[in-house]
């Protein structure tokens, strides 16, 4: 069964009195452990998408499967509750708290679901390791390079073991030596089993993937399927 | 778990605010100063009342108190008059007010006067002398501690015994023990029968230990009570007087005479029937009626007022404190709007953004308080030194500061941490 399954979905941005359709009836399902590109040219809909698909928003028609369940119109507590639980999310410009050092930024999302501080702050820190951070522990995000700093923001995106992992332009703002460091972390999470959503104009990530979706003016132009 | 949480936004709220020291300092100055007038105020008050009810118990509530008063001069003739001034109350007022006011169930006449009194050839000391009856325990919160007080015996035998007070026991005898042994005062020897001590009501403490007992002009250590017809008969009641070459002499019988009713509500009509019986007997206006329970009313209204006055600036401070606080807190928010995006996208709840933001604020209000309760402390201290009115600091009145700072930062710091809650996520995530 498709670990998520969208139907029509659709957004509508009200702008005063002008109506801006960013999304218009998209279909689109993913299997579990998929790698799926999304790409399209600026203004396509692609931050639309994953932000609906990351639960940060609610779709204006349409209907949004995760799990099989339906979270298209679930109130704002619950959207809260799915997005901590069971969506990794990684920007293009990190989004780390910069009060916070490498483990405790690991360790947020665990914090909002009620771990323990040990049990958090151990599993933060096996997590800082796997991204290849473990001398670098107690350092603040401004103390780190760029690739190190999206590093500590996949590990805080696999705190809670997500369903699924999203990620807008995670290499746009990386140097490519950087950026072949993350997408090769990446990679090893695909082949970990993990469903991997990532929007992004980086060829070199389009060629890994599995699926890519094309999107244009709102909807999927083409889908084209990579699978040897 | 809770715990945990607690300590990470306690943690947080820690960092953020340190971060702006001055301006989080600037920040609480309002509650602080709100904060020291509250406990000022509540300790004033609490001193105030203490004191009264101290002079409650030491003039009775059920007393009404007559005392004798030098008339004004007769203007008309000050030139080199030579003659004997005649005022005051008289055993005949004690004496009638005893047979004519049923109400009046205990009436004790009292003499004072200034003396000094020596033990064998130890040191003078000055003392004042209460020429009384045995009933005068009976409107004086004075307690016997060793021997007895006056007897009727004593009064009717003229006797030349008395009773001291604890002050002059330790001055007079240091060591010894005065029971038995005999004090000269002007002359004669009295033979002490009995020591007394004043009750007090509670013991008044302020900040900073016990209040200094009032110390009495004149250097009076104590009093020695002696029956009133032994004084009638050993002291004159006339008082030479040289100014100027001129002498004159004043005639006072009775310094005092003390009235006790039975209930407190008779306090007021009984003060209106004497007034008209002295009104009779004296030609001029030589005496005052007190009434312990008016002055306490007039010590409670003074009180209120000054309570009024320190209320206000308490409420204008921590109102104006408040919106400072509020003020600080909008602008923290707004600058920690990508932390709530990301917080929020992170699985935070707004509930989890408003206890964040909630807990900030109070942070810096309880900080404000701690303070301000510091501060708050020594100001009744100073009062007491400077102003020299009595304080007392409770323990209560550091809840309720407390307590208040607590309030003003959930009143203050509901705002903006709902703001911040109900921020868009998408909207806070691009937020530069
Ligand atoms: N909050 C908003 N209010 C109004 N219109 C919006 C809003 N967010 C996005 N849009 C519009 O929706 C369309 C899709 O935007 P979206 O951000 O999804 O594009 P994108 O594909 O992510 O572009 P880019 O590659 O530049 O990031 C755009 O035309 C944009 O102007
Ligand atoms: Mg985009």
């Amino acid at each position: 069964m498709a670990v998520v399954d969208i139907r029509k979905l659709s957004k509508t941005y009200q702008l005063g009195s002008v109506q801006v359709p960013a999304l218009q009836e998209v279909d689109l399902q993913i299997e579990p452990g998929q790698f799926v590109a999304v790409m399209g040219p600026s203004g396509s809909g692609k931050s639309t998408l994953l932000n609906l698909l990351g639960c940060l928003d609610r779709p204006t028609s349409g209907r949004y499967y995760l799990g099989g369940e339906d979270v298209s119109r679930l109130d704002d507590d619950r959207l809260s509750l799915i997005r901590g639980k069971r969506i990794g999310f990684i920007f293009q410009s990190y989004n780390l708290i910069g009060q916070l050092n490498v483990v405790e930024n690991i360790q947020l999302p665990m914090f909002y679901q009620g771990f323990s501080e040990q049990a958090s702050a151990e599993h933060a820190e096996q997590l800082a390791v796997t991204v290849g951070l473990a001398d670098r522990l107690k350092h603040r995000p401004s103390e780190l390079s760029g690739g190190q700093q999206q590093r500590v923001a996949i590990a805080r995106a696999l705190a809670n073991d997500p369903v699924i992992i999203l990620a807008d332009e995670p290499t746009g703002n990386l140097d490519s030596a950087s950026g072949a460091e993350i997408l090769a972390i990446l990679g090893r999470l695909h082949t970990a089993g993990k469903t991997l959503i990532i929007v992004t104009h980086d060829t070199e990530i389009a060629a890994r993937a599995q699926r890519i979706v094309q999107l244009l003016d709102g909807q999927v132009e083409e889908e084209l399927d990579n699978r040897d | 778990m809770f715990l945990f949480r607690l300590k990470h936004i306690i943690r947080l709220g820690v960092k953020s605010l340190w971060m702006h020291r001055l301006r989080s300092t600037l920040t609480t100055l309002g509650i602080v100063f709100g904060v020291c007038s509250v406990i000022a105020m509540l300790a004033i008050g609490e001193g105030a009342s203490r004191e009264a009810q101290d002079a409650i118990v030491q003039l009775g509530s059920t007393n009404l108190i007559i005392e004798t008063v030098k008339p004004p001069e007769e203007k008309t003739d000050t030139g080199n008059r030579q003659g004997m001034k005649e005022y005051g109350l008289t055993y005949d007022d004690a004496e009638s007010i005893r047979n004519t006011i049923p109400d009046a169930q205990v009436v004790v006449p009292i003499r004072e006067i200034d003396q000094k009194a020596r033990y064998l050839t130890r040191p003078e000391v000055a003392i004042k002398i209460i020429g009384t009856i045995p009933w005068y325990t009976e409107i004086s919160p004075i307690r016997v501690i060793r021997g007895r007080f006056l007897s009727s015996v004593d009064l009717q035998y003229r006797l030349a015994v008395c009773v001291i007070d604890d002050h002059i026991a330790r001055k007079l005898f240091a060591f010894d023990d005065p029971l038995g042994l005999d004090v000269k005062i002007h002359g004669s020897y009295y033979r002490v029968v009995g020591i007394v001590s004043k009750a007090r009501h509670s013991e008044m403490t302020g900040a900073f230990g016990t209040i200094p007992a009032p110390v009495s002009q004149s250097g009076v250590v104590g009093n020695v009570y002696i029956p009133l017809t032994t004084a009638r008969c050993r002291f004159p009641e006339l008082d030479y007087r040289f100014s100027g070459g001129n002498r004159s002499a004043e005639k006072v019988e009775l310094q005092k005479i003390t009235v006790k009713v039975d209930s407190s509500e008779q306090v007021l009509p009984l003060r209106d029937i004497l007034d008209a019986l002295l009104a009779r007997l004296h030609k001029k206006q030589d005496y005052n009626i007190v009434v312990p329970l008016e002055l306490l009313r007039q010590a409670a209204r003074t009180r209120r007022i000054f309570s009024i006055v320190l209320g206000s600036i308490a409420a204008i401070s921590l109102l104006v404190g408040g919106i400072g606080i509020m003020n600080i807190m909008l602008a923290t928010v707004s600058e920690r709007t990508r932390e709530i995006g990301i917080r929020r996208a992170l699985g935070a709840r707004k509930r989890d953004i408003i206890v964040q933001f909630l807990s900030e604020t109070l942070l810096l209000t309880l900080a404000g308080g701690v303070i301000g309760i510091i501060l708050g402390s020594l100001i009744p201290s100073l009062v007491t030194y400077f102003g020299n009115m009595p304080t007392v600091i409770t323990s209560a009145s550091l809840v309720l500061a407390f307590g208040i700072s607590a309030a003003v930062g959930i009143t203050f710091g509901l705002y903006p941490a709902y703001r911040a809650a109900n921020m868009d996520p998408i909207e806070s995530l691009r937020h530069e």
